[in-house]
């Protein structure tokens, strides 16, 4: 049991670290395509080699490996083919290729065509070595190998490979072969699909290759932290599944890549900058904000109009009537609260809402966002007097204290915006808290 | 190898047809959108539906399966599109996970039947990868034969639908059509497409037998009613060789020989097809260097012959080699060319001449080229939306107008080339 997970940790660990290369390039389908292509190459070497031994396997693979990304590029760049219908093309041909040499050479080697692409992880602790008085699997042989190989690839040529991930121009000019490195990167991945298909077949090594890293992805906006915890996500997929499998008694593999899913999952709903739930928190946050401006706003305009005796659009200032003229909708219902709670607002009789002196002054400071950007926005662009109000209601929730003041000496301190409302004056240095 | 063409195989033969030419024409919107994987995705996602068909029906069920099938393979194309539009992960890495996720809880599922009942074989659900036409019943055609024909009505009846869906969704959208609705429907003949065709194609397979018709058919015409039919009819032509050849050849899984076959008349077509085929396209491209080098010989000839004119029209191979940088083999090459479209007569080893056809060659190419330049140099903002590398004839690409005030410029200048008539009078 030990060894099956230590088997699948290990081929997670050297998946996960080439596969964050894949999912920041874009390429997950690359991956996808090599790991099916792959088989063509693993069953000519059955043929050509005439048993099941791993140098002769690689070997295979990763030519076949070079190969597919080769075609799929000629067949794009030279046959003017779409990219992913050559992707689909080349990786599906050789896979029926791959078939058919897998079905033809059962026959004459001992090689059952369903642990190719299921792996036999399960039957992994069948043939082992004694090493330092352990009993360890064949198989953790060569994926041992193959991630002190990974690890070795990923630490020497870190910096380029990063460069060449993500300016792959710069690095071309900068003299580091793009073109070198990307070929040396399909290598790799055809190499450790190969090597990983004993533990997980070839049609799930997809899945390790690209579903920790994009987990990790989720978590963290640096390249280093993301091989960490994509190994880590990996790793403990590897875990999480073989002991799963064994509990409901099915195949490790399917479980390993179920729970890598789960992770992910996990990930995508509650990773802490790019989750959902903190964007929709995020948001929530922002439209209270936006509502609850609005709301003031609309009570310091009525007062301005009431104070020069002018008619309002509003009949009356209820809790209701406000919202509605705001299109609060349900945010409302806690951003009356919040603002009460804050002191900008209170209820006055009848259920009507006032502004407090606190309210007042952020009134004032919306207001005066609001109509300076207007000055703005007629001054330079020229537009007619209609277009000015609905850019600037957007706009108002944004302009900070800094922003305000540019604009205000950028437009020589206006009296007045383009409808001739007055601007209300900038803050006071010491705001005395006035009373409501 | 034998060709028993007895009655299964010909049902197998129908069957294996009707689902080539139904993922033919389901598949062409599909590669026009850049959508070719979407196959895959659906065929990887479909598992674990079959197999939790298969346990809720206690057995296989063809239809059980195929509505299970169908619903997980939606659910995936819901997830891709969701995982798209509300987090940072990218369209492919989007399809990756849930194809290789789905999959692996499909592969979770079918083991765990395996393991757990009696009813479930191994042969049936494994035959699920690689596919096993030569397990086609008569009701299986039937199937097939009843999707082939949804298809078609529902291509029929929504054709231009599609077709705005697919090439300009916002414009579909900003007239009123339900573009979602619409894309969704789309989706949905993919899915039952592929899932109808998992039994017999297998997972991978169905994948390609979706791209590789339209992809095909993309290569022989620029029109999309015309590839639609010419996909469904290739895919037809491959299900039906593919079986055949698969029939003689037995213990061959059908799947990945018809893809091969498919494979085939992709490349085929990708190198040979008439206009868009790599072999077409690389004529073209000589044709047209070739076409260049002309037109630079009479250049050349022609400037070296004005200052003579209309005296003589002899040109030393010499001076011609020293007004281009031509190598010798090279200008050897275009000499000969030019003697045997009679633009030239040979006057010994080193002299040329041009002869009356020739000359009037060269007077239109050297006008064509002046025009372009008096063009560039008149009006050189317009000059780059009106160049046009590969009209060679300026008369068809600038107004009337404009030629003709170009052309008085280069009078007034004397840079007219004028033909003998034009130039004694």
């Amino acid at each position: 049991m030990i060894w099956t997970i230590a088997v699948g940790a290990v081929a997670n660990a050297a998946c996960a670290l080439l596969g964050c290369y894949l999912v920041l390039r874009r390429m997950s389908l690359l991956g996808d395509a090599i790991s099916h292509a792959v088989l063509p190459g693993i069953a000519l070497a059955f043929l050509a080699s005439g048993s099941v031994s791993v140098p002769w396997m690689l070997l295979g693979a990763m030519v076949v490996g070079v190969f597919t990304a080769l075609v799929t590029q000629l067949l794009h760049t030279l046959g003017r083919v779409p990219e992913d219908t050559s992707l689909g093309v080349v990786f599906t041909s050789l896979f029926a290729v791959g078939v058919i040499l897998i079905t033809r050479a059962a026959a004459d080697v001992d090689l059952d065509p369903q642990c190719v692409l299921y792996g036999l992880l399960d039957f992994v602790s069948i043939h082992t070595i004694p090493i330092l008085g352990w009993e360890v699997p064949r198989a953790m042989l060569p994926l041992g190998g193959a991630l002190l190989i990974t690890t070795a690839f990923v630490s020497v040529f870190w910096k380029e490979l990063k460069i060449v991930s993500f300016d792959p121009a710069l690095a071309t000019a900068m003299g580091i072969s793009a073109v070198l490195f990307h070929y040396l990167l399909m290598t790799m991945v055809a190499g450790i699909t190969v090597v990983s298909f004993e533990a997980v077949g070839s049609i799930l090594v997809v899945a390790m290759l690209i579903v920790p890293p994009a987990t990790a992805h989720l978590l963290t906006d640096r390249l280093g932290w993301m091989m960490v915890l994509a190994v880590l996500a990996g790793v403990s997929a590897a875990v999480l599944g073989c002991v799963a499998a064994r509990y409901f008694e099915t195949s490790a593999a399917g479980m390993m890549a179920v729970m890598a899913g789960l992770q992910f999952s996990l990930a995508v709903i509650f990773a802490p900058r790019h989750g959902l739930i903190t964007k929709m928190w995020h948001q929530a946050a922002l439209a209270t904000r936006i509502v609850g401006e609005d709301i003031i706003a609309l009570l310091y305009r009525h007062e301005e109009l009431a104070a020069q005796a002018l008619p309002a659009p509003e009949e009356n200032l209820t809790l209701a009537a406000c919202v509605r003229a705001v299109h609060g909708g349900w945010v409302a219902w806690w951003t009356v609260p919040y603002l009460r709670r804050r002191g900008e607002l209170e209820f006055g009789p009848g259920w009507t809402l006032r502004l407090t002196g606190r309210g007042r002054d952020l009134a004032r400071s919306l207001i005066r966002s609001h109509r300076l950007w207007e000055a703005f926005l007629g001054e330079n662009f020229q537009l007619p007097l209609d277009h000015l109000h609905a850019s600037a209601e957007r706009v108002e929730h944004f302009i900070g204290p800094h922003l305000q003041a540019e604009i205000a000496a950028e437009l020589h301190r206006p009296a007045v915006d383009p409808h001739g409302r007055e601007i209300p004056g900038e803050p006071a240095e010491n705001p005395a808290k006035s009373s409501g | 190898m034998t060709w028993p063409l007895h009655y299964n195989t010909l049902v197998v033969l129908l069957g294996t047809s009707l689902l080539g030419a139904s993922a033919g024409l389901v598949g062409s919107f599909a590669v026009l959108r850049r959508q070719a994987l979407i196959g895959d995705a659906l065929a990887h996602a479909a598992l674990p539906g079959l197999c939790a068909a298969f346990l809720l029906a206690g057995g296989r069920s063809m239809p059980a399966m195929l509505a299970g099938a169908l619903a997980t393979g939606l659910l995936g194309i819901v997830l891709i599109s969701g995982l798209r539009r509300w987090t940072r992960i990218k369209e492919d890495a989007a399809i990756g996970i849930v194809l290789s996720v789905l999959f692996g809880a499909g592969i979770v599922l079918s083991s765990w039947i395996q393991n757990h009942t009696t009813t479930g074989s191994k042969a049936g659900l494994d035959s699920y990868i690689l596919g096993k036409t030569a397990g086609m019943l008569r009701e299986d055609v039937y199937w097939l034969a009843g999707l082939g024909a949804g298809c078609v009505l529902v291509m029929t009846v929504l054709y231009k639908e599609f077709k705005l869906v697919a090439f300009d969704a916002g414009f579909a959208a900003v007239q009123g059509w339900p573009a979602v609705a619409l894309d969704l429907l789309l989706m949905a003949l993919v899915a039952v497409t592929v899932v109808l065709g998992l039994p017999a194609a297998g997972v991978v397979l169905m994948a390609a037998l979706l791209i590789l018709p339209a992809a095909a058919a993309r290569f022989w015409t620029q029109r999309l009613g015309h590839m639609v039919l010419l996909s469904g009819l290739f895919g037809a032509a491959i299900g039906s060789i593919g079986s055949l050849l698969s029939a003689g050849y037995s213990g061959m899984p059908a799947g990945p020989i018809i893809v091969l076959v498919g494979s085939v008349l992709f490349f085929f077509s990708v190198l040979f097809a008439p206009k868009r085929g790599a072999v077409a396209r690389w004529l073209n491209h000589v044709n047209f260097r070739r076409t260049i080098a002309e037109q630079r010989l009479l250049l050349a000839m022609y400037e070296l012959v004005e200052p003579q004119l209309p005296k003589g029209r002899e040109i030393t191979i010499h001076a011609l080699q020293t007004r281009r940088a031509w190598r010798a083999s090279q200008l050897e090459g275009l000499l000969r060319l030019a003697s045997r479209k009679g633009w030239i007569e040979r006057l010994g080893t080193d002299r040329v001449q041009l002869t009356q056809t020739g000359f009037r060659e060269a007077i239109e190419v050297t006008r064509t080229a002046r025009l372009w330049r008096q063009l560039l140099a008149e009006q050189s903002e317009a000059a780059g939306s009106l160049a046009d590398l590969d009209a060679l004839s300026i008369y068809e690409r600038l107004p009337p107008g404009m030629l003709e005030s170009l052309e008085v410029s280069l009078r007034a200048q004397g840079n007219w080339p004028l033909l003998e008539q034009e130039a004694t009078s």
